[in-house]
């Protein structure tokens, strides 16, 4: 009862941010240089009158700005996100298409990045000062300074163009006429390489994060008492330590969810996938406008249901949440 | 003869080279017989903790035994490995901390964490532990036991979770029950149930019980047998009636003697005059929760009204959570208070804008409780001293020469006006903040538990300050503390505070005397060591200083 | 031990001091290593590094790679310091504002802070450079705006727990002004972490950029690193080096800046452990 109102109270919030971002799309049309009607066609469109015509009048682009700005909105709230000129489709229909690529990619990324930077983040803080915790800690620095984008192109180079291990590039093997089982098979090869790549930087936050976390419980004054109680180093470290420690763990790959979708964009755009990160690139190079700005509004709701689901998965863990609220 | 349980020869902890000095403990010697307590006494720094940590075998991996044995009912300690350390944790030794606010995991349920004492040690089935920690949290007093298996440790008072440790440590009926501190995180009602429960429970098991503790009130309540500690050294032990009624130890003493007694001295009598400060109605409540959650109301203070002659020190008593801090911030609208009026001489300042009010600071000072939070460590000393009368409209040149010598006036030397705050002890920091107080010449000086943070012999000291700039300058002191003992001193009346309420208010001897509210009776019952401390008249304590 | 003894018995720390030393003189010798353009046509397309008179080989149209990272490496530098700067400018103010005052003000402060925060960062960078044409200007408002967030929640919630320190009490009690009180009681003391997060954002910012002008959202009239591991990409089986080197120089500079960071927040936070004292 108690979860079921905090979930339709944080879906409230979040469907505030999502009308907020619909208001920032509508004036970040209004900054861009040029007519707005020429910006929201893009480049391909804004030589075509009638459809110049068109736009103008849904949008209502003679009428005084607050009507403008309603006229936009309800377009959002009915989640018509306008219409690709380039494309000759629906926004929404062309993210649509795309969607389910970019929640494989960034599903399994997060998935990898939270279970790989916790396991490994406690590792290194068991063994703290030992060799492999340097190792781990090293490793960690080193990913996340590393550029997403140019380390997506190393692997390509080594792993599918050299080695030959991986397919290069797409979804799926184009002609391949799989079903089944074979096809998702053929679908996880060609996943793992951008999903551990995006991985990779948010490995190495977690697993610092993890191990940082580790050694402040593991000062607390009730591992002190597990002590005292003779229990094993295992279990104080797994019953104890751990389950406090993952706690900031978890807040902070909520928050980090905003940023795997940007690094969405980057990973698909190297390896083709494709996902929305690559429509975005896409309607970048094309100065498709109303495109782009879809993106970024989709993009964003994906965020806030992301954060909703790691709230509840907090609210379940912790106890203590429940009652102070 | 029997065995003692536990009996502790020649013990050396080493230090590493960083500290400053080499030895955490220095050839300690003592014993425990079953079903004795004995009292580790000492002031902060003294070894009492790592003495208890040594024989748990959970020294921090700095802190190193250098020599002695420590025999558990005639088995060595020091030679076992970490495993067989281990069987011993929980099984034959209990031990309960300092902060029952965070000894227990937040994250499981109570029941769980008292299952895992026998899990730890493969007895009982699943099934029979739960129902054996039902029984424990029934004898150690708690409500409600069903309930309290199922409930998480934020869901309990800091006395009940202490009980839970309790259970918890003597699941096992260990042979020897170590206390750290048990009650100092706690308030003296609860301090006086928690001591009656351990004495209870170890006359009941016969456990040897290991206590240690920085308050004699504490020791002559619990003690049988005192060993007290100095910078790592055994300097005198005994029976308990013996060491308190005749020490022969110098340091024994001067501990001794800076116990503030229950016995007010004679009272003052003071000229009668515009009262310095009157507060007459003064409420507050705490409103929490915010836009979307529905908030919860806590009234901190209701309808208190007091006032204070110049000249004259006014208690303010209570335990935590009675609103008694609450009331002095708003003296000075550190919080503003929600009604009431607070006159200042013939200035009424509840009304004032900030920025009227500046003008008036003056009036009223505060001396804080934290002596290591109440200085900024990026300014000098002198800097700290002169920056209320220069914001006040006084050059600065003649600011910091005035420092010196209020740093001359409270008992530093002037030249510490150069140095920055870390490079002082606490009791010379409660010094520091005492010079900035009386910089603008108060009428009013707020005491905020300014004592309760320092060692007994340093807090005697403070104290003998405070009265001595209160005769020779007749300022008026609101004493806001906790202690009873220190409030029967230093006051000349006591306003007791309960849940946001003045209870009653008396002139101390009267109040100590004769309490006429139920709850003045009750926290006069509850102070540890009334008797063994009744007649430690004051005078004694002037040599302390 | 001083905080500059902390600092400097930290290998790694001194190692990205160095680095960070090496970059800046590589900038400001810029001039003076490579006087000509980074854009001008130099060599033979896809020349192999070291094979011919260029030191890491020429990219697709001929242009000297090396050229090209010496001066990419003021472009980064710059827009990394720049953008890190406006997003203090942003940030502590309206933290010190919500931490001090509370409140209401907090609560829209944070409310606002929050929103940023949700929203994905990269996207709103793409979309505001995109929108507002890439430039330096609008790459660095972008990279600003997305980065002030978590330099407010810093500041707040450093000004929330100073706030109620009893030496900022006691500065309210002998009747300093609430300007003094911000500036010489808690500013001061909140500038250790400041420092610290500062120079993480530097990287983060050179990141950012690094990434933009890899997807063609750079300022088309600046030779960057991110826009030169974008351009190889095409040739990128015959010709690794040109995507290579520029982002093993992104790579360098940042973990640097990770390194100096670290190590300054070490040396300014040493861990005492209280236990060890007793």
């Amino acid at each position: 009862m108690d979860l079921l109102r905090f979930v339709l109270m944080r879906l409230g919030k979040g469907v505030i941010v999502l009308f907020a971002i619909a208001v920032l799309n509508f004036f970040l049309v209004r900054a861009a240089p040029g007519d707005p009607a020429q910006v929201m066609a893009g480049e391909a469109g804004a030589g075509d009158e009638v459809f110049l015509a068109q736009l103008r009048q849904q949008f209502g682009l003679d009428r005084p700005l607050y009507e403008q700005l309603w006229a936009y909105l309800s377009n959002y709230a009915t989640l018509d996100l306008g219409f690709s000129y380039r494309q000759q489709q629906p926004v929404l229909d062309l993210i649509l298409e795309r969607l389910p690529a970019t929640l494989l990619l960034t599903g399994s990324a997060f998935f990898i990045s939270l279970v790989l930077g916790v396991v490994l983040g406690a590792l290194a803080a068991r063994r703290v000062g030992k060799w492999s915790d340097s190792a781990i800690t090293t490793l960690a620095l080193v990913f996340y300074a590393t550029p997403l984008f140019w380390i997506a192109l190393m692997s390509q180079i080594v792993f599918s163009l050299k080695l030959g291990w991986l397919p290069n590039v797409g979804f799926e093997t184009v002609g391949g006429g799989y079903t089944g089982i074979e096809r998702a098979l053929d679908i996880m090869q060609h996943l793992i390489m951008p999903a551990l790549t995006l991985g990779l930087f948010f490995t190495a936050i977690y697993a610092r994060m993890m191990r940082a976390s580790m050694l402040e419980v593991a000062g607390a004054d009730f591992v002190k008492t597990a002590y005292a109680k003779g229990l094993s180093p295992a279990v104080i470290t797994r019953r104890h330590i751990a389950r406090n420690a993952i706690l900031p763990v978890v807040t902070l790959a909520g928050l980090q969810a905003g940023q795997l979708v940007g690094g969405a964009i980057l990973t698909e755009t190297v390896f083709a996938w494709p996902g929305i990160g690559r429509l975005m690139f896409e309607a970048l190079a094309q100065r498709d406008y109303s495109v782009l700005l879809g993106v970024f509004f989709i993009s964003s709701a994906m965020v806030v249901i992301f954060n909703l689901v790691t709230d509840i998965i907090y609210r379940i863990v912790d106890p203590r949440i429940g009652a102070s609220a | 003869m029997t065995e003692p349980v536990l009996h502790v020869e020649g013990l050396s902890l080493s230090l590493p080279n960083v500290a400053d000095r080499a030895f955490a403990l220095k050839d300690a010697s003592f014993q425990i017989n079953a079903g004795e307590t004995v009292c580790v006494v000492g002031e902060s720094g003294s070894g009492k903790s790592m003495t208890a940590h040594a024989v748990m075998g959970l020294l921090p991996p700095a802190v190193k035994v250098a020599a002695g044995s420590i025999r558990l009912a005639g088995r060595e300690l020091l030679g076992l490995d970490e495993r067989g350390m281990r069987r011993l944790r929980g099984c034959d030794i209990g031990m309960i901390f300092q902060e029952p606010m965070t000894s227990l995991n937040p994250l499981m349920r109570i029941g769980d964490q008292i299952g895992e004492m026998f899990e730890a040690h493969g007895v009982l089935h699943p099934a029979a532990r739960n129902k054996r920690a039902l029984e424990l949290i029934e004898e150690v007093g708690l409500p409600d036991p069903g309930h309290i298996v199922r409930a998480y440790p934020h869901q309990l008072s800091g006395g009940q979770r202490q009980r839970v440790m309790i259970a918890m440590a003597l699941a096992l009926e260990p042979k020897l029950l170590i206390a750290d501190e048990p009650t100092t995180a706690l308030d003296v009602t609860t301090q006086a149930q928690i001591l009656r429960l351990i004495d209870r429970l170890r006359s009941e098991h016969g456990t040897a019980v290991l206590f240690i503790t920085h308050d004699f009130g504490v020791v002559a309540e619990i003690a049988d047998r005192i060993v007290v500690l100095q910078n790592g050294e055994i300097c005198e032990t005994g029976k308990t009636g013996d060491v308190l009624r005749t020490p022969s130890h110098d340091y024994t003493k001067r501990l001794i003697a800076a116990v503030p007694s229950l016995t007010p001295p004679e009272p003052r009598s003071l000229a009668t005059a515009t009262p310095a400060l009157k507060i007459d109605g003064l409420s507050k409540t705490y409103r929490s929760g915010g836009f979307f959650a529905k908030g919860r109301e806590v009234t901190a203070v209701d309808n208190v009204s007091f006032e204070i002659l110049p000249g004259e020190t006014l208690g303010l008593v209570g335990e935590s959570g009675s609103g008694k801090s609450t009331v002095g911030r708003c003296c000075l609208r550190l919080i503003e208070p929600d009604g009431g009026m607070i006159r200042l001489e013939t200035a009424e300042i509840q009304g004032m804008t900030q920025r009227m009010l500046r003008a008036h600071r003056s009036r009223i000072q505060m001396i804080f409780q934290d002596p290591y939070a109440s200085l900024n460590p990026r300014r000098s000393v002198g800097r700290i001293i002169a920056e209320g009368p220069i914001a006040q409209g006084v050059n600065k040149s003649t600011a910091m020469l005035q420092a010196r010598e209020l740093l001359d006036l409270v008992g530093l030397a002037p030249a510490a006006a150069d140095r920055y705050p870390h490079e002082f002890s606490g009791g010379q920091r409660q010094r520091i903040g005492i010079a900035r107080a009386l910089a603008l010449n108060p009428k009013v000086l707020v005491a905020d538990e300014a004592v309760s943070a320092l060692d007994v012999s340093v807090q005697a000291q403070i104290l003998d300050l405070i009265r001595e700039i209160q005769n020779r300058l007749e300022v008026a002191v609101l004493f806001i503390t906790h202690d009873l003992r220190v409030a029967a001193q230093i006051c000349d009346r006591i306003a007791v505070m309960q849940r946001g309420r003045i209870v009653e208010m008396a002139a101390t001897a009267e109040l100590f005397a004769n309490p006429a509210h139920d709850y003045t009776q009750m926290l006069l019952a509850a102070v540890p060591g009334r008797e063994a401390f009744a007649h430690t008249y004051k005078t004694e304590t002037s040599h302390a200083t | 031990m001083s905080a500059f003894t902390r600092f400097a018995s930290n290998r790694g720390a001194v190692v990205g001091l160095g680095l960070l030393l090496l970059l800046v003189a590589v900038v400001l010798l810029a001039p003076l290593l490579y006087p000509q353009s980074p854009w001008r046509m130099v060599g033979r397309p896809m020349g192999a590094p070291l094979a011919g008179s260029f030191l890491l080989g020429t990219d697709t149209l001929g242009r000297d790679v090396a050229a090209g990272i010496v001066h990419g490496a003021r472009v980064s530098l710059l827009i990394g310091v720049v953008s890190t700067v406006v997003a203090l400018l942003i940030g502590v103010p309206l933290g010190a504002v919500a931490g001090y005052f509370g409140g209401l003000i907090d609560d829209l402060v944070m409310r606002f802070t929050e929103f940023f925060q949700t929203i994905p960062s990269f996207a709103l960078a793409i979309v505001v450079v995109a929108v507002l044409q890439p430039s330096l200007l609008s790459i660095v408002l972008a990279i600003a705006i997305v980065s002030w967030p978590p330099v407010t929640r810093l500041i707040r919630g450093e000004f929330l727990s100073l706030r109620s320190r009893e030496y900022v009490q006691a500065a309210i009690t002998v009747g300093q002004s609430t300007p003094r009180i911000i500036f010489t009681q808690i500013l001061p003391n909140t500038l250790a972490p400041i420092i610290v997060m500062a120079s993480l954002m530097v990287a983060t910012a050179i990141l950012l950029e690094s990434s933009l002008s890899f997807l063609g959202l750079g300022d088309p009239n600046l030779m960057t690193w991110g826009y030169m591991v974008g351009a190889g990409r095409s040739r990128i089986i015959d010709a690794w080096w040109i995507s290579f080197f520029p982002g093993l120089a992104i790579f360098l500079t940042v973990l640097a800046l990770n390194l100096v960071g670290e190590g300054i927040n070490d040396a300014l936070n040493p861990r005492l452990r209280k236990e060890d004292r007793k």
